[in-house]
């Protein structure tokens, strides 16, 4: 089966593009998990929210910008409070524990959205309209943009946990979280932030895949199945795991959307979760345990 | 300025600690000598907070202090160096330092002078402070995790072991590490299981046995009970 | 840990309860009658899935695939012969779900925790897609409808069930089903599917064969799922999607907290909890009862994790 290039061309930049974004919403789920063990079933519907949020605030106020702004402080406060209030009662219990009241905030929060917004998706106008030559070809700007974004703000919470004292407190925390309380680092609230951030990054892939998706209060559940199966395969706690997954099984999707429907590109990436499992069940590039 | 009362502490249903009492004083260097198995590190880590009491009291500048978090408790004044050091492998030198260092309160200029002070007793650490902490040797890793509780700027230090699997040029600068910080005020409850260096910091040791503390004397007095030391400790 | 003969008081409630079940069609309108039957069948999905969460401390989201394949197999069977034969229905049906149940012990063995959960619940999604998308064989979105089989013991009698007898037989299919499933929890194999759940290094280092007590866990929590479908495609003369949709396993683990895990009698009674809120509240709430009822769940998650029955557990502790 010959594919003409400028097909195959689009694809692996659509890849790319949906790769950043998933990246995004996955590096804040496989942090939350390497910092508290925690699962966050309801990751996906910080998304949903996020883009709703978006979607209202640029509906009064019709900036993108300052929609991307206050839908990712909004939703970080708000994962914020939601730590506090069900997650931290949660610590030193069974993982799975959480698992469940995640999934139990999962529902509400997906059918608050329905009663607040209504069954019908929302659409928002992407803030950079036109296309450029890919070669031969056109391609919207706006995807690049959304690409390059994610990149940025990844960029910018790698330099944040490098350097600066909260980035060592998040990763001496990570690494070995009762030393860190003794000494002095305070604990319950580094997981708090973390879990603020990794709200609020989903929050900004909301935006940003608002105009090439919609919103829809069922949206939640997909990307939360596709960012565990990018934590999974990059490895659970693995930052820079996770963006290599990502990117990875987007690009599969998008190539295998060229032969069957997009309903049914998605199950490449379960395949690829399978075979993750089967094989280097620890992600591909952590060393698996016993 | 700290004080352990009939202190019970359970991991699960084991009864570790039944009944443990000791007492620090201000500026004193206290050993804490025992067996394996005795209780030692269960003792230290009732008092760090890592694990609740089930009877008694810890007390601490006259306020309770059981099952307070670790972290308000490093605030408070109490430094811990565990048996497996638990350094920040990941972290540099540094920047494990800083997790002690990066506190309310500290100055441009406080910390510059900290900092000076603790590379000027561990001028390895000065060397080597922009490796991985993972990267240093077993003795190495031990000033770092002495260095890193001397950030604090701790009343009181609970050293758990530190001379476990060092080599003796190690152990005797670890011995001067103590006479230095004892010098300098700090207080320090010594968990070991090496006798003669115990006996050579302390001012007064307690000897546990099955989770209680069966014997208690200044170091002076002890240095010439060898019945004591041999029934308890074996030696 | 030896068995203890149990109290007498539990067997004279478990046939009190049994008797007004079995009174129930004849005195309830046909409304609450349908009501109390799929809470029986609700409630055997819940008590297949506490094998697994309950005794074995495996949380699966995968139920929604084992009771789907109940449902399709049992649709298959029943639009490929005629009359439609009630036998070869549980039969396709069991098959069904016990090749699922094959798939998912495998992944059993080799996953821990979080990435077995995890796994349950993509596998329910794929099988979901599947179904949905393989329109020619089942029938997409719109599922498939067949006619109810008949009462049939092959060279005795056959008679058209009616409402009456189609509850009696849901009932003796559970309660049949709840007896088994409660002797073998408290046989030496549900001794040791306990073990497992509480420290499974420590079972292992025991010397159990950890790996096999798990695919026997999966097989009978997949079969007797697979059994509630079956029972659910004969009441319903129903299929679609939508009971293959991960939110089914979803709701199936609600019970299971809800109503207090690792009990068996605690399931169904979260089962008919949950059915009785939904039914109540979506008076109030139409289509957003769930919001009230996901905040209750994630509370108990939190505050009550023994579930409602949970303390009954010690007190009746068989």
């Amino acid at each position: 089966m010959a594919f003409p290039f400028e097909q195959i061309l689009i694809q692996t930049v659509n890849g790319l593009v949906n790769g950043m974004i998933l990246a995004l919403v996955a590096s804040g789920l496989t942090l939350i998990f390497g910092i508290m063990d925690v699962v966050n079933f309801a990751h996906g519907d910080l998304v949903m929210l996020g883009g709703f949020t978006g979607a209202v605030t640029i509906a009064t106020t019709g900036s993108f910008w300052l929609a991307l702004l206050v839908a990712v402080l909004v939703i970080a406060v708000f994962g914020a409070a939601l730590q506090v209030t069900t997650l931290r009662p949660l610590l030193g219990r069974d993982p799975l524990t959480t698992i469940l009241a995640t999934f139990g905030i999962s529902l509400v929060l997906q059918k608050y959205a329905l009663w607040q917004w209504g069954p019908s998706a929302r659409r928002i106008q992407e803030p950079l309209t036109g296309q450029f030559q890919l070669f031969y070809l056109q391609y919207p700007w706006y995807r690049l943009l959304t690409a390059a974004l994610s990149a940025a703000i990844i960029g910018g919470f790698w330099l944040f946990l490098r350097y600066g004292k909260y980035g060592i407190w998040i990763r001496a925390t990570m690494q070995d979280r009762i030393m860190a309380s003794a000494m002095g680092i305070p604990v319950p609230w580094v997981h708090t932030g973390v879990f603020a951030i990794g709200a609020g990054m989903a929050a900004a892939s909301g935006v940003l895949f608002a105009p090439l998706g919609g919103v829809t209060q069922t949206m939640g559940l997909d990307f939360t199945l596709r960012a565990f199966i990018v934590v999974v395969v990059g490895g659970m706690g693995n930052l820079g795991g996770s963006i290599f997954a990502a990117i990875f099984i987007s690009l599969l999707e998008a190539y295998a959307s060229l032969i069957v429907s997009p309903a049914q590109a998605v199950i490449v990436s379960f395949v690829v979760l399978i075979l993750t499992l089967l094989f280097r069940p620890t992600g591909l590039f952590v060393p698996t345990p016993k | 300025m700290l004080t352990l009362t009939e202190v019970h502490t359970y991991y699960g249903k084991s009864h570790i600690l039944l009944g443990v009492s000791l007492e620090v004083r201000p500026g004193e260097v206290v050993g804490l000598l025992g067996r394996n198995g005795v209780g030692k590190s269960t003792t230290l880590r009732t008092i760090m907070g890592l694990v609740r009491p089930s009877g008694g009291h810890v007390r601490f500048e006259g306020r309770e202090i059981a099952g307070t978090a670790p972290h308000r408790l490093a605030h408070l004044g109490i430094a811990w160096v565990p048996e497996d050091r638990r350094i920040f492998r990941l972290l540099s030198v540094m920047e494990n330092l800083r997790t002690g260092l990066d506190r309310p309160g500290m100055t441009e200029a406080r910390r510059r002078e900290l900092l000076e002070k603790v590379y000027a007793h561990f001028p390895v650490l000065a060397e080597r402070q922009t490796q991985a902490a993972g990267t240093l040797s077993g003795g190495e890793q031990q000033m770092l995790a002495i260095a890193r509780a001397m950030m604090l700027e701790p009343k009181i230090i609970l050293l758990d072991e530190p001379t476990e699997g060092l080599m003796p040029r190690m152990v005797s600068q670890i011995s001067d590490i103590i006479a230095l910080l004892h010098r300098d005020g700090v207080a320090i409850l010594l968990v070991e299981q090496n006798v003669p260096l115990t006996l050579a910091v302390s001012d007064r040791v307690y000897i546990m046995e099955k989770g209680l503390v069966r014997h208690h004397a200044t170091a002076v007095e002890l240095r010439a009970d060898h019945a004591v030391i041999h029934q308890y400790l074996g030696i | 840990m030896t068995a203890r003969r149990p109290p007498t008081a539990y067997w004279t409630g478990f046939a009190v309860i049994l008797a007004l079940l079995t009174i129930a069609p004849l005195v309830l309108p046909e409304f609450w009658r349908r009501f109390v039957t799929e809470i029986l069948i609700w409630g055997l999905l819940a008590m297949s899935s506490d094998i697994l969460i309950g005794y074995t401390g495996m949380v699966s989201f995968g139920h929604s695939v084992f009771f789907g394949l109940g449902i399709y197999g049992a649709a298959a069977a029943l639009l490929s012969v005629r009359p439609p034969n009630l036998w070869l229905a549980l039969l396709y049906g069991l098959t069904g779900a016990g090749l699922a149940a094959v798939f998912v012990a495998y992944f059993s063995t080799r996953l821990r925790d979080i990435y077995f959960a995890i796994t349950t619940l993509v596998f329910s999604q794929i099988f979901y897609v599947i179904i949905f998308t393989w329109t020619a064989v089942t029938g997409g979105e719109n599922g498939l409808t067949f006619a109810q089989p008949l009462l049939s013991f092959p060279g005795l009698w056959a008679a058209r069930f009616t409402p009456e007898t189609l509850h009696w037989f849901v009932l003796a299919v559970v309660t049949l089903s709840y007896l088994l499933l409660r002797r073998i929890t408290q046989s030496p194999f549900g001794m040791v599917l306990q073990a497992i759940r509480e420290n499974e290094p420590r079972a292992r280092a025991i010397g159990y064969a950890v790996e096999r007590y798990k695919i026997v866990a999966v097989m009978l929590s997949g079969l007797f799922a697979g059994l509630a479908g079956i029972l659910y495609a004969i009441q319903n003369k129903f299929a679609a999607p939508d009971f293959v949709f991960f939110l089914v396993s979803g709701e199936v683990v609600i019970f299971n907290v809800m109503g207090g895990m690792g009990t068996l009698v605690g399931p169904v009674a979260g089962a008919a909890f949950f059915l009785l809120l939904r039914e109540g509240l979506s008076r109030y709430f139409t289509e957003y009862y769930l919001i009230p009822v996901g905040i209750i769940f994630t509370a108990m998650v939190i505050f009550m994790p023994q579930g409602l029955l949970g303390f009954a557990k010690r007190r009746l502790n068989q």
